[in-house]
């Protein structure tokens, strides 16, 4: 006989995520709306529950854990390198920056992090600045699309595609890399990847310009977007946010700069910060500015790192980026907090390691669209409710990462 | 290994009254510090001009299980003018745990309690709002607990894994 897949009880039919406010203790004007989890302005199963007063939000829950995947339970019972794959999946449109994050602070558990040949920590570098320049396109054209603008979405996923198909002959994978391991790569960059690359920064760089005339410089683009959803400075740093979101909001703080993790500190950029041009500092034109002038500064980095891959660390015939991947990964007992810049905000890692087994007693991920999305309640007291989408979709979250 | 700067650690030293032990072997170097004296401690690293702690990375909830009989919250806190970063541990008996909330203070700490405590089972006392977070709000037991079995069925559907 068939097993059972479904047995009924009315019981298990009431709501598992109830909403906060109860509709009979409302007030006469006030109502509830529904937003999401399977809305495309939602940017993925987030979904919000607003109190409003005709067109005018009065009050914003956001209910999260649509997407969780348990990934600090698995981290419980994998060993170290296993662990990567998951890491991928949290945010997925910039895997490569989840994976340095993590392959750095095991490496510094292990305190191999000095050993590690020059030339990986150069690609390291390289594919994280291309991944991030994919994640900014990605931010900027559903952006416009959120607000109504059709053709830059088509025009950023078309040079998107450049940058996926680069990191799927250097990786074999799309989106979903696990090449970045613990104490080196998965494979030598091919050979070629070096012009191909050129070739697409020399491409791309005209295209930005494009991308920036026809929506960041757009007057409807900028009507929609300057002096809404402000955030000041002090809400930002009480409220722990990080990444372009902070520095629109006027504070130049990167952790590539401050922290100088990796190769960094001998790489030439610059840290863009908002400056209030077509309103108030801080405000969703701001956040949008600071992530064009972010690709910029990426695509001047990817360059410095194919200067150096191409001179002084380049690929020889016995070059190989497994070196120092170690056989056996058991840290010593320690408690490690690591953090890095990824493109949404500061990604950290927590590990306990009990130095006997070769599996984390603890891995937790302090995920920055987590944080950042936990002050849209704030900022989004009193705006109308098609501003709450324009604020929403500035923060610039992937629901992967919010739920792990 | 990094160090505490002597003129935090004096300041630690004050608030807690000299009950507080460094932890061995972490990175950034951190303190153990009785419950009590959390709220207070936190106030004064934010005020103080010589901490400064105004950004409150995270918040982690450890389950050291059940034989050991403890639980243990670690806050990394880190200050933005000195580029410091500290990690404070409170470490809690393992039957029904309880904290203070430090959401007036740092509002993320916010939805990082809230996740600690869907995770965990650790209240805040005095958080506005503590509901399960990433969990649907039926979920029994708490998923990260050393000790936790999930259930066979969740609503008459089998989990099969």
């Amino acid at each position: 006989m068939k097993e059972q897949q479904y047995i009924y009880k009315p019981d298990n039919l009431i709501d598992s995520e109830p909403n906060k406010f109860n509709v009979s203790e409302l007030k006469s004007e006030e109502m509830i709306i529904n937003l999401g989890p399977q809305h495309p302005s939602t940017h993925g199963v987030l979904r919000l529950e607003v109190l409003s007063d005709g067109e005018i939000v009065k009050e914003v829950i956001p209910h999260i854990g649509y997407l969780h995947r348990c990934f600090e339970k698995h981290a419980e019972s994998l060993p170290y390198n296993q662990v990567i794959p998951f890491v991928d999946r949290m945010d997925y449109v910039a895997a490569m920056n989840s994976e340095h994050a993590y392959a750095m602070g095991v490496e510094r558990m292990l305190g191999i992090t000095e050993q590690i040949p020059k030339r990986v920590e150069y690609i390291r570098v390289l594919v994280a600045e291309m991944n991030r320049v994919a994640s900014h396109l990605i931010a900027i054209g559903t952006y416009g699309l959120d607000l109504g603008s059709f053709t830059p979405f088509f025009w950023v996923m078309r040079d998107r595609e450049h940058i996926l198909r680069l990191l799927e002959w250097a990786s074999g994978a799309r989106m979903l890399y696990n090449y970045i391991w613990i104490g080196g790569l998965f494979y030598d960059l091919p050979v070629g990847f070096e012009q191909r690359c050129r070739e697409f920064i020399k491409y791309f760089y005209p295209k930005t310009k494009e991308l920036e005339t026809i929506l960041i410089e757009n007057k409807i683009f900028i009507g929609r977007t300057a002096n809404v959803g402000v955030l000041p400075l002090d809400l930002a740093i009480n409220s722990g946010i990080t990444g372009p979101m902070l520095r629109a909001s006027g504070l130049r703080f990167d952790l590539r700069r401050v922290d100088g993790y990796s190769v960094y500190p001998s790489l030439e950029f610059e840290v863009p910060i908002g400056e209030g041009k077509m309103g108030q500092t801080g405000d969703c034109w701001d956040r949008t500015w600071v992530r064009m002038q972010e690709i910029h500064e990426s695509l001047r980095i990817m360059q410095q790192c194919l200067d150096q891959l191409e001179g002084d660390h380049q690929r020889t015939r016995d070059f190989d980026p497994q070196v120092m991947v170690p056989k056996k990964i058991r840290p010593k007992a320690q408690e490690l907090y690591v953090r890095a810049e990824n493109p949404k905000g500061e990604l950290g890692f927590f590990f306990r390691a009990d130095g006997r087994s070769d599996i984390p007693f603890r891995c937790k991920a302090r995920a920055c669209s987590f944080v950042n999305l936990s002050v849209l309640p704030e900022i989004s007291k009193g705006v109308l409710i098609a501003d709450l989408i324009a604020i929403l979709g500035s923060i610039d979250i992937v629901l992967g990462e919010v739920d792990r | 290994m990094s160090e505490i700067r002597e003129e935090l650690l004096s300041v630690i030293r004050e608030v807690t009254r000299h009950e507080v032990c460094e932890i061995a072997n972490t990175t950034p170097a951190g303190v153990i510090i009785p419950k009590e004296t959390l709220v207070p401690l936190c106030v004064e690293l934010i005020k103080n001009p010589s901490c400064f702690f105004d950004m409150l990375s995270c918040i982690t909830g450890v389950d050291n299980g059940v034989e050991a009989g403890t639980m243990e919250v670690i806050y990394h806190v880190y200050s933005i003018p000195y580029h410091t970063s500290l990690a404070l541990k409170v470490i809690l008996v393992r039957d029904n745990p309880e904290l203070e909330s430090i959401t007036s203070l740092w509002k993320s700490a916010n939805w990082l309690e809230r996740e600690v405590f869907d995770m965990f089972g650790i209240h805040f006392i005095n958080h506005p709002d503590l509901r399960r977070i990433l969990m649907p709000a039926d979920w029994k037991g708490y998923p990260l607990r050393k000790d936790y079995q999930h259930e066979e069925y969740y609503r008459g559907v089998k989990i099969d894994y």
